[in-house]
């Protein structure tokens, strides 16, 4: 079947909306998607039939609730092709995901002059949680440099690797600069000096195939808003041998196996990780969109957002006086730029006047920017749903903002 | 002119705007005619950060009325900026403080100064009345 945009845009409520008197063109999908109507009739449907609070109740909407739960962790785990269900533990996002993996991480393994390495275009989410740890533990995080065109620069990461890295925790993609990284490369270096990977895939999951097991990463963390998913759900992926080293995250109900004042054992993996009651509607909202993106298949999205990609840069070439800010040979659907010396911030409320959707700033990766010596750039970000008659109405308010400032 | 006064003229001069983009290109022009900050102003510690644009606001007491001088990188920023210095520099300190701003609100640009957009806006308010807080209570002194 040929990849109708029509019939996908059809499926997105909010899309049909007009903003301040004109259609409106959504280009800040790196940011969060939006929702197709499945998953927001799953959500209704959760709390008008089946909500719950789930595992050990034995009243029937429990049992329901719970294996709507329990249905979800299959699919996210076969969606990321994990090897077993209770490697997949459900958090809020991405963040808690990491921030789980640095918390636990630091009391089991780190110590005084032990080495982190990050990557100069990491988010600050992937940034700040290792700084705690390290601020905690006496560990250091090392930096590995971006080149010109926004790579990684591998020689470089090599050359930090040492006897004290614990471990290596970097982006899949720029948020960006749209990069795709070379992470099994990546990996497969730390894991030669058996240094475990944590891999930042919030970018990655709903525009490319995410296969853990071929890519061999310790940890993988995503967020559910990104991937046309409700918010305030995501998921950490680990390795059950390191998930099961760690100690637990946080404290509370679910998460033991027997409390008393003088000792608690603590319950199994997935349960382990997953204290107090988990975010069960939103969750089973996860699942409707894996559900839709499988249907409507990743493959079929990662072309057309490349195609929009390829479009969108070459009418910003054409444009002229632009600067382009990741120029990667494999990138994902994230363009990022400025008109000339014009501040994004400028830019941008013009744009936004003239109905179009961009992101300005310095996307959470403070040091990337800085590293640049820019105050931000213009980021547009693509999705199943796009067009290229809204890249050329993007264009037209480009040309209006460059009149309006000139 | 008094607050009350700076604040009429500039609503005056923003009812003649049919649409919002001559209400911009006016914003515009503010930017670019904000008089200069001295350069040794536009330093750290006269810089207010915002995520999306930054704020240097520098403030000087003269014969019981302060005297505000700023500048941002970015335009729009800049425009508001004048419209904020034309309100208030050259006032009391008692008039500062008591300046309830609403003026913002009924040009259309109350999105400006919302807590959210984190461009400085907010926050150099907040800095000028500090200021007036400040050289009030000195002067009480």
């Amino acid at each position: 079947m040929s990849y109708r945009t029509e019939h996908i845009r059809a499926q997105f409520p909010i899309l049909q909306q007009q903003v301040y008197g004109q259609a409106l063109v959504y280009f800040d999908n790196a940011a969060t998607t939006q929702k197709p109507g499945v998953v927001i009739e799953a959500l209704a449907a959760y709390y008008e039939k089946q909500n719950a609070n789930i595992h050990r109740g034995v009243h029937y909407l429990s049992q329901k609730a719970t294996d709507a739960f329990e249905e979800t962790r299959s699919l996210v785990k076969d969606f990321i092709h994990a090897e077993h269900r209770h490697e997949i533990i459900f958090t809020r996002g991405t963040t808690e995901s990491i921030n789980l993996v640095a918390s636990s991480f630091r009391k089991a393994f780190l110590k005084p002059g032990d080495e982190i390495i990050l990557s100069m275009m990491e988010h600050h989410s992937n940034i700040v949680p290792w700084q705690m740890a390290c601020e905690t533990s006496g560990a250091k995080i090392r930096v590995i440099p971006v080149t010109e065109s926004g790579c990684l620069d591998l020689d470089a990461y090599r050359a930090l690797i040492t006897d004290r890295t614990r471990l290596v925790a970097v982006t899949h993609v720029s948020n960006t600069l749209g990069t795709i990284n070379p992470i099994k490369e990546i990996i497969a270096t730390a894991h030669q000096h058996n240094i475990p990977v944590l891999i930042d895939g919030a970018q990655a999951v709903a525009h490319l195939k995410v296969d853990v097991q071929t890519l061999g990463c310790d940890f993988y963390c995503f967020s559910g808003h990104k991937m046309y998913a409700p918010m305030g759900v995501g998921v950490l992926y680990g390795k059950e041998g390191i998930l099961n080293a760690l100690p637990p995250y946080q404290g509370g109900g679910e998460m033991i196996k027997n409390v008393s004042f003088e000792r608690t054992t603590y319950n199994e993996l997935p349960f382990k990780f997953e204290a107090g009651t988990p975010n069960v509607g939103d969750v089973i909202g996860l699942g409707k969109a894996i559900e839709w993106l499988e249907q409507t298949g990743i493959e079929n999205i990662a072309a057309h957002e490349h195609e929009l990609l390829a479009y969108a840069t070459r009418k910003l070439e054409e444009c002229g006086e632009i600067r382009f800010f990741g120029t990667a040979p494999l990138k994902a659907a994230v363009i990022s730029f400025l008109i000339s010396d014009l501040h994004p911030y400028d830019a941008g409320t013009i744009l936004d006047r003239l109905g179009i959707a961009i992101r300005t700033g310095n996307h959470c990766t403070q040091p990337l920017i800085d590293h640049y010596g820019i105050p931000g750039t213009m980021r547009a970000s693509f999705a199943a749903y796009n067009t290229k008659e809204e890249i050329d109405r993007m264009m037209e308010a480009i040309l209006k903002v460059k009149q309006m400032f000139a | 002119m008094n607050i009350k006064e700076a604040e009429e003229q500039i609503m005056e001069e923003f009812s003649h705007f049919s649409d919002w983009m001559d209400r911009y290109n006016y914003i515009i022009e503010l930017g670019k005619s904000l008089p200069v900050i001295d350069p040794q102003y536009k330093t750290e510690q006269y810089l207010i950060s915002g995520c999306q644009s930054q704020v240097w606001l520098h403030a000087r007491y003269e014969e019981g009325k302060i005297v505000f001088t700023a500048d941002s990188d970015a335009i729009i920023t800049k425009g508001i900026v004048n419209l904020l210095i034309r309100v208030l520099s050259g006032q009391s300190p008692e008039d500062i403080i008591n300046a309830d701003m609403k003026y913002i609100d009924s040009i259309g640009l109350r999105d400006h100064l919302s807590p959210t957009r984190s461009n400085g806006l907010l926050a150099m308010i907040k800095q000028m009345k500090l200021y007036a807080v400040v050289f009030k209570a000195r002067e009480g002194r």
